[in-house]
């Protein structure tokens, strides 16, 4: 273990004045607490959009019902797809990625600690621009705000522009916080850490910041245009006036698409961290993973056009983007295959980690397999805005991102903050989520496949869609209390969860090097990386030098002599 | 050093543990086989139709295509995900961590994953070709099986393959103008005989004939669909989008006059989305002909009362 001090370091040229109570985490450019500012912001919404979901189903369980007016109702659904989409997974990963990254790369911070903390903060008003529409008129448009439906002349309320402003805040707290993580990964790596010996997590985030600045910055600029239409008297979508409706969906799946890659490739990162930990074996094919990464969000670009496969479009542009679809799907299977291989004749420990992200793999890859039927334009001609394509993004969205930002919480808790949580708690938690979400999500494929559209805030119960209804609704409440389980266990486990020590699961990369949770400075001496993983090689040559057999148990404390 | 399993079990470890270790393991194997069991439970349920499964097909020759390429995707997707997710059960329940097990330090295996990454690359071109073999049938209007008297004509095929939806074959068809509206569908029938006909929500249409939409809107963005007539087509303002459908003469059941479909729009349109209602009327072609005069005698006499109500109260102005 040797210090290497050639290379870029946080210097302060005067020690800060210390700040107490809460003026610490206002002022605060620590990339640490920046991540836990990220976390506990994104767990608030998180709570609620979960709630704005539970009123539809409410609303939906039973038929011609009327607990939502229409106008609620449209609120409620874009509320739930704004919040869960821009306010939730894409600022997740930024928490994860703030507080880990620079510790796994044996960073000292990010690149530019103060652009950090610009981020959070307006990442935060962007929510509150938001939700203070709440008081007023929310938007209704849904989240996809498809013009003419969005234009003055179709909904006059303001909530349309709290929506616009919360995209250009949050967006901008994206784009800058990807600037930085990219600034960081590429200059302030650990010595000995070349492009082949970073964590996967670490590549993950790297492609989400450059698709964010290819997507983002799009979709500010459309936004804006809708914005100039609305109160600039411009017509760029107004087909009365020469603009094109058709426009708005191009310009925004050009960016909706990319997103999508946005919220899943750094959940395929922390399955790629926390697989071979619990595996107790190395990465099934390091490489593949990282350039099917790479080659993911190349195709990401390129397939925004199959969410309007029922617009006016001839049959060249239609079978072009089913084959750059099809395409997608091969490096993602890739991934997939890595990981069960990764699997393949380890060691798997059943920590709630693990359960977590093998029931992510298992429920994206369902999702992954109805992504074929609609990728293939004639079913998507019958499936397109129906429950079907509900189901769907859910198993995708939810089944990765949101089993990973659980798992990545059970597996990162003891670092940030010293404890664990408590197992059991979790695997009770593990259960009713899985459960409760194919109960809640797999019917609905059914409720699709019978006719039953999108966004409508009732049925009548000649439809036939009754029990798929209520099947579903009652799914949702069994999902919801196995989140309630993981927020109690989170909660109770800041004060009364075991003692982690410094690297509680014996797990792979440096952050597991620094105590928990870290100091101020990360780390005192930075290691030299030899290999992918690096706390193996050290904990190696720990033997090797003491000649003691370092014996644990994953999950528990380490027994120290 | 690293890992093979000996060949056979049992382990070390003592026997409390081993009897332990069999309760537990049994219990995962149950919840392994929760969604398994909650899957055939819904597979085998009395009140499943085929709705639950399939999409909606019956009422025309380009939903049954579809329909056709929904199976051959679901039994593609079904073998993967079967082999996928037992591979993943699988080595959850074999290689769980026990005593005396050593993980196998594998790196990776070159030519398994070019293996997989072709295997993948493999069925999506099948699926495309298969894709492009149906499409004909979807996508481009069938010939008639009436011609414009309603007399059944011989049947042919002809191939057309064209970027754009062609008009059909023999150059009989009935083409209908749909305009979205919040919320509504306008139908406008084309003109026979010097009459007009249009119609708000449900479509009459003659069985046999078929039926090309020209697809409108006049304020936001809507969505045709009727499932058991195929895909749907959104109803953008400025653009008109193209869809067909021919209803077959033996869909009108024996004994009865009328078959009918229905769907709604499936594009959020506004807060009365849910309630953007449409149907379809299959009639034998005299009933539908009998059905197009009335209704353009009907509207012709609520004109002509309008215009003689205009005219009274101009004049009465005018005074």
């Amino acid at each position: 273990v040797a210090a290497v001090s050639a290379r870029p370091q946080i210097i302060a040229h005067e020690v800060d004045r210390p700040r107490r109570g809460w003026v610490q985490w206002l002022t605060t450019t620590d990339h640490k607490r920046i991540g836990i500012l990220y976390l506990s912001t994104v767990l608030v919404f998180f709570v609620i959009g979960g709630v704005e979901a539970l009123l539809m189903r409410i609303q939906l369980g039973t038929p011609d019902n009327t607990f939502l007016t229409p106008e609620k109702y449209n609120e409620i659904l874009t509320m739930h797809g704004t919040t869960m989409i821009f306010l939730v997974i894409v600022p997740v990963w930024a928490g994860f990625a703030n507080y880990f990254l620079p510790l796994m790369i044996g960073a000292r911070d990010v690149a530019f600690p103060r652009l950090n903390a610009w981020s959070y903060w307006m990442y935060l008003f962007g929510g509150i621009a938001l939700y203070a529409s709440m008081f007023f008129t929310p938007p209704e448009a849904g989240w996809f705000s498809y013009v003419p439906l969005s234009l003055k002349e179709f909904t006059p309320s303001n909530g349309q522009e709290a929506w616009i402003y919360m995209v250009h805040l949050t967006g901008l707290s994206s784009i800058l916080g990807a600037i930085n993580f990219i600034a960081t990964i590429h200059n302030m790596r650990a010595p000995g850490m070349g492009w082949g010996r970073m964590p996967l997590f670490v590549w993950t985030i790297l492609i989400y910041a450059y698709l964010i600045i290819l997507a983002l910055t799009s979709l500010a600029a459309t936004v804006t245009m809708l914005l100039l239409d609305r109160n600039a008297g411009t017509n760029f979508f107004d087909p009365n006036e020469g603009g094109s409706a058709l426009l708005w969906q191009h310009l925004f799946w050009f960016f909706g698409h990319p997103e999508v890659y946005i919220l899943v490739l750094p959940a395929f990162g922390v399955f790629s961290e926390i697989l071979p930990v619990f595996a107790r074996k190395p990465i099934f094919g390091y490489k593949a993973i990282a350039a099917a990464t790479a080659g993911i969000a190349f195709l990401g670009m390129l397939v925004w056009a199959h969410h309007m496969f029922a617009t006016p479009m001839s049959t060249v542009v239609l079978a072009f983007f089913m084959l750059s679809s099809f395409l997608i799907a091969v490096p993602t299977g890739v991934k997939i295959f890595n990981w069960v291989a990764t699997l393949w004749r380890g060691t798997v420990e059943w920590t709630v980690p693990l359960l977590f992200s093998v029931g992510g793999i298992a429920t994206f890859l369902m999702g992954g397999i109805t992504g074929i039927f609609l990728a293939v334009f004639p079913v998507d001609w019958q499936l397109t805005d129906t429950y079907f394509v509900v189901a769907h993004f859910h198993y995708t969205a939810f089944g990765a991102s949101a089993f990973a930002m659980v798992a990545a919480l059970y597996y990162w808790f003891p670092k940030m903050s010293g404890r664990k949580m408590s197992e059991g708690l979790g695997r009770a938690s593990f259960v009713l989520f899985f459960i409760g979400f194919h109960l809640t999500f797999l019917i609905q494929h059914s409720a699709g496949l019978d006719g039953m559209p999108r966004r409508i805030y009732e049925y009548s119960s000649a439809s036939g869609w009754e029990a798929e209804n209520l099947i579903s609704s009652i799914g949702s409440w069994v999902l919801a209390l196995g989140i309630l389980l993981t927020v109690i266990n989170l909660v109770r486990s800041l004060k009364h969860g075991v003692i982690a020590g410094p690297d509680p699961w014996k797990a792979n990369t440096l952050e597991w090097f620094t105590t928990s949770p870290p100091p101020v400075n990360n780390f005192d001496v930075v290691p030299r990386v030899r290999s992918v993983e690096p706390m193996k090689d050290i904990r190696r040559q720990i033997e090797r030098q003491t000649g003691v057999t370092q014996r644990f148990e994953a999950g528990k404390p380490m027994v120290r002599a | 050093v690293t890992g093979r399993f000996p060949a056979s079990r049992p382990y070390t470890a003592d026997a409390v543990a081993d009897v332990q270790t069999k309760t537990r393991r049994r219990l995962h194997v149950l919840a392994a086989a929760m969604p398994v069991v909650v899957l055939g439970g819904l597979l085998l349920a009395p009140t499943a139709s085929a709705g639950w499964f399939l999409p909606e097909s019956g009422g025309s020759p380009n939903a049954d295509g579809i329909r056709t390429l929904y199976i051959l995707i679901a039994i593609i997707g079904l073998i993967i995900f079967v082999g996928v997710e037992g591979l993943l059960i699988y080595s959850m329940i074999r290689f769980r961590a026990r005593k005396g097990r050593v993980a196998a330090q594998i790196h990776g295996n070159t030519q398994l994953e070019i293996g997989w990454t072709v295997g993948a690359a493999a069925i999506l071109i099948f699926l495309t070709v298969f894709t492009f073999v149906l499409l004909d049938q979807i996508k481009n209007p069938a010939r008639s099986e009436i011609d414009s008297n309603g007399q059944p004509v011989a049947a042919a095929h002809a191939q057309f393959a064209s970027t754009d939806q062609p008009a059909p074959p023999g150059g009989n068809s009935l083409n209908i103008r749909v305009i979205g509206q919040q919320y509504s569908w306008n139908l406008q029938y084309p003109r026979i005989d010097d009459k007009r006909v249009y119609a708000y929500n449900t479509m009459y249409v003659p069985v046999g004939m078929t039926v090309t939409l020209d697809i409108e809107s006049v304020d936001v963005a809507h969505s045709w669909w009727i499932p058991a007539l195929g895909g749907k087509a959104d109803a953008i303002p400025g653009y008109t989008n193209k869809l067909w459908f021919q209803i077959p003469v033996d869909a009108i059941p024996e004994g009865q006059d009328r078959v009918v479909y229905t769907g709604q729009c499936a594009e959020l349109c506004g807060r009365n989305h849910a309630n953007m209602l449409a149907r379809v009327v299959g009639l034998r072609y005299d009933d539908w002909k009998a059905w197009y005069d009335r209704k353009a005698q009907e509207l012709k006499q609520a004109q002509d009362a309008a215009a003689a109500e205009r005219k009274k109260l101009e004049s009465s102005e005018g005074q």
